[in-house]
């Protein structure tokens, strides 16, 4: 049994991010004046300043950019080996998640694989997890 | 003209360990009057301390000594001083200095850096307070809850993409980590650290971290300090020991986001250096990489132009070229892999002694006059070109 996941503290800027996943969203803020994305979240838009920027729920697939198996248990109890992945997203230019590749053996994990977005919740929180696309 | 320049007068360094029973003030106190006598000052000469990253409550292991903390046991009559992590990367204090002795604001600084983590590890309470939090928060929120707990996650990650990329195999790799394993043999303040010469069987069999990253690509705690004194050109007179120039220095961040950055801040920093002096890589004579994972110098040797982007691995095949005779000698002391994790500094220290010729068994040939000392990884980092006139 996996210890629970460390826990972001919700606040203005990122609560759209880790609790989207409770619509099945996933949330990206994008600015309404030039649509451009600010990962990780913040009030303003970093392309423009703009301050009219939002949530926006991007199409939640995305491609391994990068990844590494991990073997070392960071925390007491935590299940090893398991995928840590950069994914770069689908529909959010020049934004990337860090993530866990979940559902697949992690010998079977590679560069450019197709992935989508699965929601895993703990305490209010929806972490996303990326599996890959079959 | 020199008094317009900075110059490293001093290096000094504490004991190196792991769980040291020494205090870490007391251990930064040793190097400080190591380097003071390494340069030939008084400690009323002093007019500045700077530090990387300046006092941690709630993580003294990681910097449990302040500036403040030498100026109120030291006496010391600061003019400026400074401890911060808001800057690119470690050697950035010194970075700091330079500009504060160019300035007119300070003769002659102390630098330091202290770690106490392996001490640190050993008394927990103590020295690891702010480890137990409820919430993450900050950029720690964006890779923490996927159990990419140590930056070794992070590095991973590029290292592998490089290996994918260019082709980068792990024997090739094996290189930064053996390099050290020799230099720190021949590094008296490192065989606390290292006791054994790493070989390539053993590296291949090593327990893996994070793929490509084994144990043996990863530094290890230690505790230790390490200082370094920034002199103005125009207090030189006071000093006896070669003065070493800082004939150059670069540092970056482009994204404060590990994940968002699309390649280490080692290039734009290694790029940026050049535009500082007319100096080329090819005149250097040795270089002190970052080593915090055996993958950063592979940045380093190709965000400074020693080989093609993508030809890091290939650089250092064999470890011929970069071993202490060989073109380019890197991490002459270990690097952070063979002699401790002492969190950048290490760096400087090394370059400075080896440019003065009084690295002792570890020395290299050839009457060195130019090397480079970097620091960082990851989203930011920081290069000092250091000359010997
Ligand atoms: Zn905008």
């Amino acid at each position: 049994m996996n210890p629970p996941r460390p826990k972001p503290k919700l606040d203005q800027e990122n609560t759209a991010f880790w609790t989207g996943g409770g619509q099945g969203q996933l949330n990206i803020t994008r600015c309404g004046d030039c649509g451009e994305f600010t990962h990780p979240p913040r009030i303003l838009c970093r392309h423009c300043q703009s301050e009219n920027v939002a949530p926006h729920a991007v199409p939640g697939t995305g491609t391994i950019d990068s990844f590494t198996v991990n073997h070392q248990p960071w925390a007491k109890g935590l299940e090893v080996p398991y995928v840590i992945a950069r994914v770069k997203l689908d529909g959010a230019p020049g934004v990337f998640l860090t993530t866990n590749i979940v559902r697949s053996p992690v010998e079977t994990v590679d560069f450019e694989d197709k992935v989508r977005v699965t929601f895993e919740e703990q305490d209010g929180i929806f972490y996303p997890l990326f599996e890959k696309v079959a | 003209m020199a008094g317009k320049e900075a110059y490293i007068t001093g290096v000094g360094q504490s004991e190196v360990g792991v769980r040291l029973p020494r205090h870490p003030l007391l251990l930064t106190v040793d190097a400080v009057r190591e380097a003071l006598d390494n340069a030939g000052l008084r400690l009323d000469q002093i007019d500045g301390v700077f530090t990387y990253p300046g006092k941690m409550n709630g993580y003294t292991a990681f910097s449990p000594v302040g500036s403040e903390d030498l100026i109120e046991v030291l006496g010391i009559k600061s003019k400026w001083h400074m401890g911060a992590m808001e800057q690119p990367a470690q050697l950035s204090a010194i970075g700091m200095a330079a500009m504060a002795v160019k300035q007119g604001v300070c003769r002659h600084v102390i630098c330091f850096r202290t770690v106490y983590e392996a001490g640190g590890m050993a008394d927990p309470a103590q020295y690891m307070s702010g480890a137990k939090q409820d919430t993450v928060t900050g950029s720690s929120q964006w890779t923490s809850p996927f159990w990419a707990t140590s930056a070794a996650c992070w590095t991973a990650q590029y290292a592998a993409r490089h290996m994918h990329r260019y082709g980068m195999t792990r024997e090739q790799l094996a290189q930064i980590a053996i390099n050290g394993s020799k230099n720190a043999m021949a590094n008296p303040r490192a065989r606390a650290i290292t006791k054994e010469e790493l070989t390539l069987d053993k590296y291949m069999s090593a327990r893996m971290i994070t793929t490509p990253l084994c144990l043996y690509d990863c530094d290890r705690f230690s505790d230790a300090s390490t200082v370094v004194i920034v002199s103005a050109g125009d207090a030189l007179d006071e000093v006896t020991a070669t003065p070493i120039r800082i004939a150059a220095m670069s540092g970056s961040v482009d994204r404060y986001s590990w994940d968002q950055v699309e390649e280490f801040a080692a290039y734009e920093t290694g790029a940026d250096l050049w535009t500082r002096t007319d100096y080329t890589a090819a005149d250097v004579d040795t270089v002190q990489f970052y080593d915090g994972f055996a993958f950063l110098p592979i940045t380093w040797l190709e965000g400074l132009g020693f080989c093609p982007k993508g030809e890091g691995g290939r650089f250092i095949e064999g470890g011929k070229r970069i071993a202490r005779d060989g073109e380019l000698p890197l991490n002459t002391f270990g690097g952070q892999l063979g002699a401790g994790r002492l969190h950048g500094f290490g760096f400087a220290h090394e370059a400075v002694t080896q440019l003065r010729g009084a690295a002792g068994e570890r020395q290299i040939g050839g009457d060195p006059k130019l090397a480079v000392a970097t620091s960082g990884g990851g989203p930011m980092a920081a290069a000092l070109l250091l000359a010997r006139d």
